[in-house]
């Protein structure tokens, strides 16, 4: 009960901490001359965010980049050691393969899925139904995401009454199915059990990004088309695809990011264990089962660099559309 | 324009204030009350989280402190991240001696030898049990229950009815499973699923193995890091549990069905009718899965064990044991009261009356346990004569989860046994740095 209160507490706290500090920024500009104030003023409003930045995440951005260059409990420094063993370790060079079956399958999967649905949707008097299915799994959090499917995978052996959804409804409709154990069975395949469930929970995302983006496409584009001849899948590949491209960019690159942190999902349905290692997953067991902080920082930095040049893309796409606007 | 808001605002920022500094009425202070909150991790749930919160409830009534129970199969790992991020339990179940040696030097463990009696320890807890939770002369850790590892169980009901014989060596056991997997039933259930740390039933079988056929010199090298994964004592006892676990005849589901079943469902097959196995090698804990799992069996006649099979008739003695380790991290009055009473002969025989659970405690009478069969296991662990303790306790984490995660692969792919034991060859290259 207190812990009611203390949640109530911080929330009013903060926001009145905010709208505090709005009100003293605002005298303060105030108080320079007219015509400084428009230069000013931006630098006084960004000020609390950058600072919040500052302390977490740049600060611990270099902390991480100097402890990966470090030995296990961060007394000496090893060179690029650290970096050695993560690209030659077998665990490490099955997590990295993983990663890239991720990236791959996960992104088309998601995006792809989103889009056809999005656009098949546009065109139904149900649309909102629809929409409001395939967005419903994102209300949970990943870790509930991860138990559903364990459940939903669950396998038992042959002579006994199944209790894994997937099972159980393949053994109804199919004669003669052999149960399978999805999350166990003929790696590297199992993964894609694991990017499915991961997939059920991203595609409402896309979905419904892309459809704002199909709605945006100007009306007169899709008559002048059609009226041209066009059939419906054409004026969908040459009229809709490269007017919402911009979007459709920044939805992919968006799944990417997410793919290479893939972590939850893996961590709750086989925590790593037959060949379905991620990196995110190893830099947690690096750094609090093995405690070798080295090299969970090195895995960090490794993540890092494979995340900034698909955000630099995304953010320069971003502000390519803001700029057509 | 600002300054119309300023009344109001003040007063929200006061109500806001007020608010968040609310506290609940405070504990009763009665004569032995002591009030207040202590936070205890461990590995417990389900059956055996209601088992505990029975064994402390007594002690909330008396003390009026409330006991906070969090529990996690990933123990390691949350334990760690909450020492690292200065946010500890107060008192919690230690992964194992391995794990605490490492927490000790590290500084976080609180010493217990100011917390508890030591006549009192030294007059219920045998020496043995003492210096598994002493690191470097300090007493950091100490055990509130005990197991027994390497009991194959089986049902005598059903053993009788099929007409088997409790085999008395391994070569009996062989002959054994191989006659029932010829009537057409798998003999074996094998389970290893359990989140995080998968894998931990398989080192029990390991370890009974390696004891029995290579003898406890070798069993304390090994956990001790000092022969190699890839020795040959070490690579036969592997080999010999794959006699077992990479023939899909022998155990119910195969490969698949071993690495997919949680270990406290896994011996459930034993009891249906007709049985979908008749062995199943486990601890002596795991009573309680059983008899939660299927109302109404009786121990001794719907289930029971036989002791590991002699292998090398020159170990024939052995006996595996473990424990659950408690260890204190935040010096309170709540933790201290709670440790007392945790580590006393009335509380352990709570969970030992209840059922699954021995106890190290020498107060504790053998007719506190529920059945002959229990008793049994409690006179086996006091008993016997050559007793080690769990080796996968014993390792170093960072070897210990490598363990786990090799079993399952062997089991997994048991043609790349050359190459696993080489991995675990060079986690132990590393891991024993600080030792």
């Amino acid at each position: 009960m207190d812990r009611a209160f203390l949640a109530i507490g911080v929330v009013m706290v903060a926001s009145l901490a905010a709208i505090a500090y709005a009100i003293a920024a605002e005298r303060l500009v105030g108080l320079f001359p007219n015509r400084h104030q428009p230069v000013v003023r931006p630098w006084l409003w960004l000020a609390p965010t950058l600072v919040l930045l500052l302390a977490f995440l740049v600060y611990p951005a270099i902390q991480t980049l100097y402890l990966s260059f470090q030995n296990a409990n961060s007394t000496q420094p090893v060179g690029l050691a650290n970096y050695q063993f993560v690209l030659t370790d077998q665990t490490m060079l099955v997590a990295l393969r993983n990663n890239l079956i991720w990236v791959v399958v996960f992104t088309t999967l998601t995006v792809g899925t989103g889009l056809i649905v999005a656009a098949l949707a546009d065109r139904v008097r149900y649309e909102s139904v629809i929409k409001a299915v395939i967005f419903l799994p994102m209300a949970i959090s990943f870790v509930a995401a991860g138990v559903i499917w364990k459940f939903i995978y669950d396998f038992r052996p042959p002579v006994l009454p199944q209790t894994g959804t997937l099972n159980a409804a393949l053994m109804a409709l199919i004669p003669g199915f052999e149960p399978q154990a999805w999350l166990v069975n003929s790696p590297p395949f199992n993964n894609l059990a694991l990017i499915a469930a991961a997939a059920w929970t991203w595609t409402g995302f896309c979905m419904v990004v892309l459809s704002a983006a199909i709605k945006g496409v100007p009306a007169e584009l899709l008559d002048a088309a059609r009226v041209d001849g066009a059939s419906e899948f054409q004026v969908f590949r040459h009229v809709t695809l490269p007017t919402i491209a911009p979007t459709l960019g920044v939805v992919s690159t968006t799944m990417v990011i997410f793919a290479l942190k893939a972590f939850d999902i893996v961590y709750v349905m086989t925590n790593g264990n037959f060949e379905t290692e991620v990196i995110a997953n190893r830099m947690y067991k690096e750094m609090f089962n093995v405690r070798d902080f080295g090299r969970a920082a090195a895995l960090a930095v490794m993540l890092l660099a494979a995340v900034v040049p698909i955000m630099l893309i995304n953010i320069r796409r971003f502000r390519q559309q803001e700029e057509g606007r | 324009m600002l300054f119309r808001f300023s009344g109001p605002i003040a007063s929200v920022v006061m109500l806001a204030f007020l608010l968040a500094g609310c506290a609940p009425p405070a504990q009763r202070q009665g004569l032995q009350q002591v009030g207040g909150t202590v936070n205890v991790l461990a590995v417990w749930s389900g059956d055996e989280q209601a088992s505990f919160l029975a064994m402390v409830e007594p002690f909330e009534d008396r003390t009026g402190i409330r006991v906070q129970y969090e529990a996690t199969r990933d123990l390691n790992a949350v334990l760690t991240a909450r020492v690292q991020g200065g946010n500890p339990p107060d008192v919690a179940g230690l992964p194992g001696p391995g794990q605490m040696i490492e927490l000790a030097r590290g500084g976080r463990l609180v010493d217990l030898s100011g917390v508890l009696d030591r006549n009192a320890m030294a007059a219920e807890y045998a020496e043995d049990w003492l210096k598994l939770g002493q690191v470097d002369g300090k007493q950091v850790g100490i055990f509130t229950k005990s197991a027994l590892k390497g009991l194959v169980w089986y049902s005598p009901k059903e053993f009788n009815r099929a007409g088997y014989q409790v085999p008395r060596n391994w070569e009996e056991l062989m002959t054994l499973s191989r006659r029932i997997a010829e009537g057409g039933t798998t003999p074996w259930c094998i389970g290893l699923e359990s989140g995080a740390a998968s894998g931990w039933p398989a080192t029990d079988w390991l370890e009974n193995i390696v004891l029995r056929q290579s003898g406890p010199d070798v069993y304390d090298q090994w956990h001790q890091g000092k022969i190699r994964w890839t020795s040959p004592e070490i690579r036969t006892a592997w080999e010999t549990w794959g006699q077992i676990v990479a023939n899909e005849r022998m155990v119910l589901g195969g490969r698949q069905g071993i690495l997919a079943t949680a270990f406290g469902d896994a011996g459930n097959p034993l009891f249906t009718t007709p049985p979908r196995c008749y062995l199943h090698h486990h601890g002596s804990f795991i009573t309680e899965f059983f008899t939660k799992a299927n109302p109404g069996l009786k121990a001794g006649e719907d289930f029971s064990f036989f002791s590991f099979p002699q292998i090398d008739t020159k170990y024939g003695e052995a006996v595996e044991a473990a424990g659950d380790l408690f260890g204190m991290f935040k010096d309170t009055p709540q933790a201290r009261e709670l440790m007392r009473y945790l580590t006393s002969p009335e509380a352990q025989e709570i969970w030992v009356k209840r059922g699954g659970a021995l106890s190290p405690n020498k107060k504790i009478p053998l007719s506190s346990y529920p059945d002959d069969l229990s008793r049994k296991m409690a006179e086996t662990l006091t008993g016997a004569k050559i007793v080690r303790f769990d080796a996968s306790d014993l390792l170093p984490e960072a070897m210990n989860s490598a363990f786990w995660r090799a079993t399952l692969d062997y089991v997994n792919n048991p043609n790349n046994l050359a190459s696993i034991l080489g991995n675990l060859d060079q986690v132990q290259a590393d891991a024993y740095r600080n030792r």
